[in-house]
């Protein structure tokens, strides 16, 4: 703390009274967390449209307009874009959402298939016992979880035929894995909401109160 | 007598958690404000008396860890900071170690970003790593700094086969040729080892779908806990290891301190905040056997009615 300029005592104090706004919702609904929400709000949209501003228009299309005539076509459909705001001619924005749709599905398709599909049931088909027998008692388990897990959870989601019998039981397997699954989820998840409430409050014990050295 | 502050508190926890049980056995309602209470003195306490846990490393995270140390000497190693600060308390602990470890291992650190927030996150690990405890390390010979470029997926999709037409300066903006560390760089087929620090979109899937699997380049990565349950699948055949959350990063900054001597006393940020995860995680599991043991209690007086 002790090298910090004033500027920089300003910065902490101010981020101090934001924090401490946002979490005094947790009493209940107030000015003070209604002004933080509305600051955030604010300084993220700004600070958005100027990046995007400089980084795009400027650092892409403006500095190269002369040299990629391509770039002429960026600048037309982003044109068109912004015709969403003349509710007479808003019509004209479909063409470069059109666009934006098509050309991300043909960008997305064809590597989620290969990466997403084919080599993730590729992880699955696995030799049990590992490549020359050499996988460790842990490393088996591991493995049969995997296919049991993959094979059940598959199975849960075949609706075509009812879930009775030998069938209904190995679904039932399938729910079970995906109830561990989901369990899991939600422990990451408060891992990481968790993560976020220990940087505030270290922020605030140390670089504002300098509680903690 | 340093220990007895931390069992004052765990003790003062574990008896308010006892008495929320009994009131709530009695029928009376808890407010909710008593939980976010409860929670935040779980947080604050091992902050101010700090808990600390020796973090074994698990497969996955020591695999990342070799995969960094088995690299010949000299080896380009693409860092990509894809985060923002609400994700640093957890991700930016693993930025710092794996730059760390990256430079104590003299391999060339390329570092870029595909978030506009990631050029301040990446300053962070250049004054907190790089230049406080590499400052022999020369910009543009030893490591550089590519800064941000807007096209989330798009700019992969580039840089895969020609990574000069997306970054034809350096955050600097010095050209890419005038650059040493850059000689030979053509693509993204020319890095040893792709590193990807983040946890939302674009990040480390983007990463695997448009450059990993593509080019056949290795891929590591350190992400928000939030998104690692989706992530692990991709362990080990498309990706070499990974980090999840502040727990795969206190792992990583365990093993990397018990293997290289010099950086023993080096920050442990993720380390530190294990001590209140670990208290707070205790006092949830807690409310969550409150919460399940009022419910059977309320099914069975419903039935009993």
């Amino acid at each position: 703390m002790e090298h910090l300029t004033f500027w920089g005592h300003f910065g902490v104090w101010v981020a101090a009274f934001l924090t401490l706004g946002i979490y005094s919702f947790l009493y209940r609904d107030n000015p003070w967390y209604k002004f933080t929400e509305a600051v955030f709000i604010g300084i993220s949209a700004g600070y958005w449209v100027v990046v995007l501003f400089f980084d795009n228009f400027y650092g892409k299309f403006w500095v190269g307009r002369g040299e990629e005539p391509m770039l002429w076509i960026g600048a037309i459909l982003g044109l068109m874009m912004l015709m969403r705001l003349v509710p007479k001619i808003g019509w004209i924005a479909r063409w470069p959402l059109a666009f934006i749709v098509g050309a991300t599905s043909g960008l997305w398709m064809m590597n989620y298939l290969t990466s997403n599909a084919m080599s993730q049931v590729q992880s699955t088909i696995m030799p049990l016992f590992g490549e020359g027998f050499g996988a460790s008692f842990g490393e088996i388990i591991g493995n049969l979880i995997i296919i049991v897990g993959t094979f059940t959870g598959l199975i849960y989601f075949f609706f075509s035929k009812e879930h009775k019998g030998a069938f209904g039981a190995t679904a039932r397997v399938g729910i079970w894995g995906l109830m561990i699954t989901f369990g899991a989820m939600f422990g990451y998840t408060v891992m990481s909401r968790m993560s976020l409430l220990i940087g505030r409050v270290d922020f605030i014990f140390r670089d504002w109160l300098g509680l903690i050295q | 007598m340093g220990n007895i502050g931390p069992i004052i508190v765990l003790a003062l926890i574990a008896a308010g958690l006892v008495w929320l049980l009994l009131r709530a056995l009695k029928g009376q309602e808890v407010d909710r404000r008593v939980i976010f209470a409860f929670i935040l003195v779980s947080v604050a306490a091992p902050l101010l008396m700090p808990v600390t846990f020796k973090a074994k490393p698990t497969p996955i995270v020591r695999a990342l860890f070799d995969a960094i140390d088995e690299l010949p000497e000299g080896s380009r190693v693409l860092l990509s900071f894809d985060f923002d600060p609400p994700m640093s308390p957890e991700v930016q602990p693993m930025a710092d170690v794996i730059t760390r470890h990256v430079l104590a291992k003299k391999h060339q650190a390329i570092c870029m970003t595909l978030w506009a927030t990631g050029q301040a996150q990446f300053n962070i690990t250049m004054n907190d790593v790089i230049k406080t405890d590499f400052p022999n390390l020369v910009e543009g010979v030893d490591w550089v700094n590519m800064g941000y470029k807007a096209g989330n997926e798009g700019v992969l999709n580039v840089i895969r086969t020609d990574f000069k037409k997306m970054f034809p300066t350096d955050a600097n903006s010095i050209p890419f040729d005038s650059i040493p560390i850059l000689r030979g760089v053509r693509s993204c087929g020319d890095f040893d080892l792709i590193i990807s620090l983040g946890g939302g979109r674009p990040g480390l899937k983007e990463w695997v779908l448009f450059v990993g699997d593509p080019t056949g380049v290795p891929i590591g990565a350190g992400v928000a806990a939030v998104v690692a349950p989706q992530l692990y699948p991709y362990y080990p055949r498309q990706l070499v290891g990974l980090l999840g959350g502040v727990k795969g990063a206190s792992e990583y900054e365990s093993h990397f301190r018990d293997n290289y001597e010099q950086y023993r006393d080096m920050p442990t940020p993720a380390m530190v905040m294990m001590g209140p995860q670990t208290v707070a995680h205790i006092v949830i599991m807690a409310f969550i056997v409150i919460g399940n043991v009022l419910f059977f209690l309320a099914r069975r007086k419903e039935g009993q009615s």
